[in-house]
């Protein structure tokens, strides 16, 4: 029997959507939702789930979708994830459950991210409440450090179990880089803040503003609480730290991000923080960040290059913002690699590259790209704006003395948050290193796990 | 806790130039010389990174010198507003120890910053020497708060008080006669470059406090680098007090002015809306 085709969700036009900041997936309708769903196999043996992550229970979910029970669909999801609505949204799932699913050797395999994010967001919609139950008060107090999707995790499992969750947070808003990285258009903020207001129907008490490490000794949080959780990321931009990496008009992906999503910079002057518009704006890297910052670029009016020194094959990006880009218009540079900033009285007016070929194979299975000598050539420019990763946030970890780190500098923690401190657990990326939403949301859960544990 | 971002005082020390206590105890207790804080003062607003300048119980000092919108609104606020977020402290403390002989100078409203540093310097046991500069006498703020140290130079643009010239003059004069062990300059960038280079000259370590452009103030975003040296260095991780001799002065002061279009259009169209700053 042939297989049938996947079913696109609905998505805005690309010319009117690459003009503001709205979201660019609108996601299934129910029978969209329930066409997708009957598609599934449902194998005995579900290849999928071992593809996710969190190991959600993805036949269930999709067979409750299939059969219009689409509030089960929701409680089977929430059981494993709590925030399925953003998980449907930005999780690799070509990679995870897509990628694993016995569809994909058909190239069809079944959308289990629009299927996830259908069932939350119907649940959304239509105010299903999460039946909580809060066990009874424990007289324990943990302190969260960081409100990522880890802290945000950890905090809610453990807010859950009874404990007294403070939660600290140096920005003035919660949620780590869901609201500082990525936009709007493609992870509404509304649904970041719900999320966050879950938290606080949990008891989780929200502390914002707060520099822990500076405003709040870790001797004091040692003290003070009877565990600790660190989530506070990978934060931290890396430049190539080519010549000229100084001119105005050059920026780390995370500054015009933050500028742009945290500062809503789109709007000023009618918001107060700037970001600079440009006719003309390269990106550089390949990854989701690149994605978002080039998008952003396009949406502010210019004429968007990503530049990435590999093939496009070598992008880490989800291949579906990578198509989006493209779609929207960004124009794509591959194999090759800028070697210097050009700057006119300190300001960028153009970069140098190279182009690279591809040779054998690197540490990371990936081919490692070749400079081709001679090939120089230069992109005219007013921004460029690297995206080429990002290293521990070391805020905290420099004032955090005897927590032992691993020679990339993030912290050491076995599979469940343990660190080098009895008290003292870590998770998501300032222990993997930059990696993703569903991974640090696992490594919450653990450590929730661990730490009442630890307690008991 | 309490952190309530209260304005408890506020007080206009010259035109444009105003000081704030406000009240939050975090940033009181934990603060130390040389460190700073971000200020949010209301949705949408930007982040606006100050030095801290003081210390009384539970609430600490700014100053703030208006001079784009930002800063201007943040002047408008009285004494029993609120500031909305307040992020701090934030940065490397000044290295204080017991150095022996000390030079400080203090430009504009640097004069205001480097009290914490010249009290805990004189805490530690060292002779401290003082430089203010300011454009005209007016512009001594604060000046009252320099009784105990050892000796105090004054500087000014047009000679209405102490020498007639700019700080470097006054700190060139100071190094030809006596032998210090190390030095601070802070103030306008203009300033700490020309004392940087007479710091070099006469091989002497010199503290700058480098106020760059910030967003989070956190070291996540990298807006805030600055070449020290052979380094690309985070101001308001690193530093934000770095070796003067060692920063690349030019990209500094060009990163200083990158959005000096979009800040004289928010001033315009702010003092449309508003009229006459009178309150400056
Ligand atoms: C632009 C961008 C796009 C991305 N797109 C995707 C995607 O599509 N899919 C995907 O799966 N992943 C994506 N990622 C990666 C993903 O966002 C991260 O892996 C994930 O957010 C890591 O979560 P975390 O909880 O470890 O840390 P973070 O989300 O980084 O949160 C850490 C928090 O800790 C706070 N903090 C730091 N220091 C302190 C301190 N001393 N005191 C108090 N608070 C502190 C920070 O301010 C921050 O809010 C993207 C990342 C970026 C930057
Ligand atoms: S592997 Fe694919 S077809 Fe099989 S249960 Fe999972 S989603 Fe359905
Ligand atoms: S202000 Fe963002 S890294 Fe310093």
């Amino acid at each position: 029997m042939a297989v049938k085709d996947r079913i696109p969700p609905i998505e805005r036009n690309p010319h009117e959507r690459a003009k503001d900041f709205f979201e660019v997936s609108l996601g299934y309708d129910e029978e969209r939702a329930i066409l997708e769903a009957q598609r599934c196999l449902q194998c005995p043996v579900p290849t999928c789930v071992k593809g996710c992550p969190v190991g959600i229970d993805i036949p269930g979910f999709i067979k409750q979708i299939a059969e219009k029970n689409f509030e089960n669909a929701y409680k089977i999801l929430k059981n494993y994830n709590s925030l399925p609505a953003v998980c449907g949204r930005v999780c690799p799932q070509e990679v995870q459950c897509e990628g694993a699913c016995v569809l994909n050797k058909t190239g069809k395999p079944i959308s289990i991210g629009n299927l996830e994010r259908f069932a939350a967001d119907w649940a959304s919609k239509n105010q299903v409440s999460d039946q909580i139950k809060i066990e009874k008060k424990k007289n324990k107090k943990i302190a969260v450090i960081g409100s990522g999707p880890s802290g945000l995790t950890t905090s809610a499992e453990l807010a859950k179990k009874g404990y007294l969750v403070d939660l600290y947070e140096v920005f003035h808003t919660a949620g780590g880089v869901l609201v500082y990285g990525i936009p709007e258009f493609r992870l509404p903020k509304n649904i970041v803040k719900k999320e966050v207001g879950f938290l606080e129907k949990l008891g989780v008490n929200i502390i914002l503003d707060i520099p822990v490490g500076f405003a709040i000794q870790p001797q004091e949080i040692l003290e003070n609480y009877d565990a600790v959780f660190i989530g506070v990321g990978a934060g931290t931009p890396k430049f190539m730290n080519i010549e000229g990496t100084e001119l105005n008009g050059v920026y780390s992906a995370n500054e015009f991000l933050t500028r742009i999503n945290l500062m809503k910079a789109y709007e000023f002057p009618k918001t107060d923080t700037p970001v600079k518009f440009a006719k003309k704006v390269v990106v550089i890297g390949g990854g989701n960040t690149a994605m978002d910052a080039a998008r952003s670029a396009l949406r502010l009016g210019a004429d968007v290059t990503i530049v990435y020194r590999r093939s496009e094959n070598e992008m880490p990006a989800r291949k579906a913002e990578i198509h989006h880009a493209k779609e929207e218009g960004v124009k794509f540079l591959t194999l090759t690699q800028p070697v210097r900033y050009i700057g006119k009285n300190g300001k960028l007016i153009g970069v140098e590259c190279i182009k690279m070929k591809l040779g054998e194979p690197d540490e990371s299975g990936r081919r490692r790209p070749i400079p081709i000598e001679g090939s120089n050539f230069i992109i005219e420019t007013e921004l460029a704006i690297e995206a080429i990763g990002t290293q521990s946030n070391k805020l905290l970890l420099s004032q955090f003395k005897g927590l032992e780190l691993n020679k990339w500098g993030y912290i050491k923690a076995d599979e469940f948050g343990r660190t080098s401190i009895p008290k003292v657990f870590a998770g998501g990326d300032i222990v993997t290193g930059a990696a993703t939403v569903i991974l640090a949301m696992g490594a919450g859960k653990k450590a929730a796990q661990a730490i009442d544990e630890f307690l008991s | 806790m309490n952190l309530s971002n209260l304005i408890v005082e506020k007080k206009k020390l010259a035109y444009g130039i105003h000081m704030f206590w406000i009240e939050n105890e975090l940033v009181a207790k934990n603060a130390k010389a040389g460190q700073f804080v971000i200020f949010r003062a209301y949705e949408n607003g930007e982040r606006i990174p100050l030095t801290i300048a003081g210390i009384r119980n539970n609430t600490f000092r700014v100053i703030v010198k208006a001079v784009g919108k930002s800063t201007y609104e943040l002047c408008r606020l009285k004494e029993g507003d609120k500031i909305l977020d307040v992020v701090g402290p934030l940065g490397q403390p000044s290295e204080i120890k017991k150095y022996g002989n000390v030079l400080v100078i203090g430009g504009g409203v640097g004069i205001a910053t480097i009290i914490p540093i010249v009290k805990e310097l004189k805490n530690h046991g060292n002779s401290v020497d003082v430089i203010l500069a300011a454009r005209n006498k007016d512009y001594f703020v604060l000046e009252e708060e320099f009784t105990d140290v050892d000796n105090l130079y004054y500087v000014t643009d047009d000679g209405s008080k102490g020498m007639k010239g700019f700080a470097h003059e006054m700190m060139e004069k100071l190094l030809k006669e006596k032998k210090y062990d190390i030095s601070w300059a802070i103030g306008p960038s203009l300033m700490m470059k020309a004392c940087s280079e007479v710091a070099t000259k006469y091989n002497l370590k010199v503290w700058v406090s480098l106020n760059a452009i910030m967003v989070d103030g956190t070291g996540m975003c990298g807006g805030c680098r600055v070449r020290i040296g052979n380094e690309l260095k985070y101001t308001c991780v690193d530093g934000p007090e770095f070796d003067g001799r060692l920063v690349d002065w030019e990209s500094f002061n060009t990163r200083l002015i990158q959005y000096r279009e979009e800040e004289k259009l928010a001033l315009e169209k702010y003092l449309e809306k508003v009229g006459e700053p009178t309150w400056l």
